[in-house]
């Protein structure tokens, strides 16, 4: 397995509070991981974390090779990590084409695979609103726009952080879609969301948190077979 | 007032406005950008004035002044955000207000060292030294017309960038979600460096583009300041269309003010920023959240 993302021991602290408790995680390159467990168990924190945007972590983040746990996010994005935040966080003063242009750059190989072009390709729901500012745009729309922002920067990974959260199923439909182009371009994912069911027909694994640490990592069938798990951690 | 004498305030006017517009601009762009009060605006003023007096004096060379004081203004100010204001950023206003005052001083005991603290004149660049006879004893200095085009193109290419080129982008979406901005890969610790270099260089140009019709003297990016303050204040923090507005209400208000009400002209300007203030509490065009 040819790693990409290696995380040991991490933990994640807000002031007093500790989140992330030895969390221990891999990604391979292309490879698509689903992190999963309910509202609070530090699924956010720790791809904040990842991105550089918790100021207080221990442990050890290693990014293609590279230390990463004490870079700024501006760094680790140049290194070949994106982030789809939950909440979208796209740019409402800028229009559709400014959000994904001024996130262009070269991947962290110099590979310029995502352009304007390929992106108004994949969504063709943004070219037509391509000059709307991002206050106009509906909540399908800012998700496309958020992952399409993110893949200007053509990284090596992206993490999407509650991918179809408050969109009507077709539209969430259209987002799964997506995620099976992005791997087909072998761009590893972590991905958060609530549809588990969704989510287990896609990714290769899944990491199920609780109070901040690892329940389980393993393949999507293995935690299927597992209903106490899915029960206690998910309610499903 | 006949028309021709209302016509020569009211391009008086504009004038004012679009100098103070180039001067606020900056202000602004700082402001806004990298959330730091600086005091030390109009001291660059100030200096740009100095220093376009200083290069015409030994190149004769109204132009060179223009460029030279511009370049060296630009460098200066990436000097400085490197060495002193980059350690402002996130902190209260005190440490803001105590650096940059502490800038004030600096420049200007470096412009006594450099230039001396007379009052100096520099001379407008020869095809534009003329003036318009309106009337028999009425004229109309042509440079003063060429401030007017000059900063009208100034603020265009200040428009250009912001709203049309990939920089322009950046610093919109920074001012607007700067983690998101950093999340994506842009350096904002260059950013802002070069972002202050431009709002000084812009403070030193409108010093330099007064110096022919005003005097150059040590005291005169004071009022300057707390004028482009007013205008910063009037317009929406760190909007610079909202500055461009604000600037000419205020060079409006202060010509006619003079005209009109000449024993209360010194406050109006205020009144009207209180004014609109009540109208609209972050400005004309200032956001909801500053």
């Amino acid at each position: 397995m040819n790693v990409l993302l290696e995380v040991s021991g991490l933990d994640a602290f807000y002031g007093a509070s500790r989140i992330l408790h030895g969390v221990d995680i891999a990604v391979a390159r292309g490879e698509q991981v689903a992190l999963i467990g309910r509202n609070g168990m530090g699924k956010t924190t720790l791809l904040r974390a990842l991105m550089g945007l918790v100021p207080d972590c221990r442990g050890e983040v290693s990014f293609a090779g590279r230390d990463i746990r004490r870079a700024a996010p501006e760094t680790i994005a140049r290194a070949g990590l994106a982030l789809v935040p939950e909440g979208r966080g796209i740019f409402a003063s800028l229009s559709v084409t400014e959000n994904l242009t001024m996130a262009a750059r070269p991947g962290s190989d110099g590979r310029r695979t995502w352009t304007l072009a390929r992106i108004f390709e994949l969504f063709p729901r943004l070219h037509q609103r391509r000059n709307n500012g991002g206050h106009q745009l509906s909540g399908g729309e800012q998700q496309m726009l958020t992952i399409g922002r993110a893949l200007m920067t053509n990284p090596d990974l992206i993490l999407i952080d509650e991918a179809t959260e408050g969109l009507a199923p077709l539209v969430a439909r259209d987002i799964w879609t997506t995620l099976g182009v992005i791997r087909g371009e072998g761009i590893a994912t972590i991905v958060v969301d609530k549809d588990f069911r969704s989510l287990a027909k896609i990714v290769d694994r899944v990491v199920l948190l609780a109070k901040g640490a690892v329940m389980f990592d393993g393949a999507p069938g293995d935690l299927t077979s597992r209903p106490e798990l899915l029960e206690r951690h998910l309610g499903v | 007032m006949d028309l021709v004498t209302f016509g020569v305030q009211l391009l008086n006017a504009v004038q004012y406005g679009m100098v103070l517009f180039l001067v606020a601009s900056g202000l602004t762009l700082v402001f806004g950008i990298l959330g730091v009060i600086n005091l030390a605006h109009g001291a660059f003023y100030m200096l740009g004035a100095y220093l376009a007096y200083w290069i015409a004096t030994y190149t004769g060379s109204f132009a060179l002044a223009m460029a030279g004081g511009v370049a060296i203004a630009f460098v200066v100010g990436l000097l400085l955000e490197t060495v002193f204001i980059r350690r402002l950023y996130g902190r209260d206003h005190l440490a803001q207000v105590l650096l940059s005052f502490g800038l004030i001083l600096s420049i200007d005991e470096a412009r006594e060292i450099l230039f001396g603290k007379d009052v100096h004149s520099v001379a407008p660049p020869a095809w534009l030294a003329g003036s318009f006879q309106l009337t028999d004893n009425l004229s109309y200095p042509v440079y003063r017309l060429a401030i007017c085009a000059f900063c009208l193109v100034v603020a265009a290419l200040i428009f250009l960038v912001v709203t049309r080129t990939r920089i322009g982008m950046i610093v919109r979406a920074g001012a607007e979600n700067r983690e998101m901005t950093r999340v994506l890969g842009i350096r904002f610790d260059v950013v802002n460096r070069y972002v202050f270099a431009v709002g000084i260089a812009l403070a030193a140009l409108g010093g330099i583009v007064v110096a022919p019709v005003s005097t150059v003297f040590p005291g005169m990016g004071d009022g300057m300041l707390i004028l482009s303050f007013v205008v910063v204040v009037l317009g929406g923090i760190g909007s610079v269309a909202g500055a461009a507005i604000g600037a000419l209400l205020i060079g409006l208000t202060d010509t006619f003010g003079k005209v009109f009400f000449p024993s209360v002209s010194s406050v109006l300007i205020y009144v009207l920023m209180a004014a609109v203030l009540l109208w609209r509490p972050n400005g004309i065009l200032g956001r909801r959240e500053v």
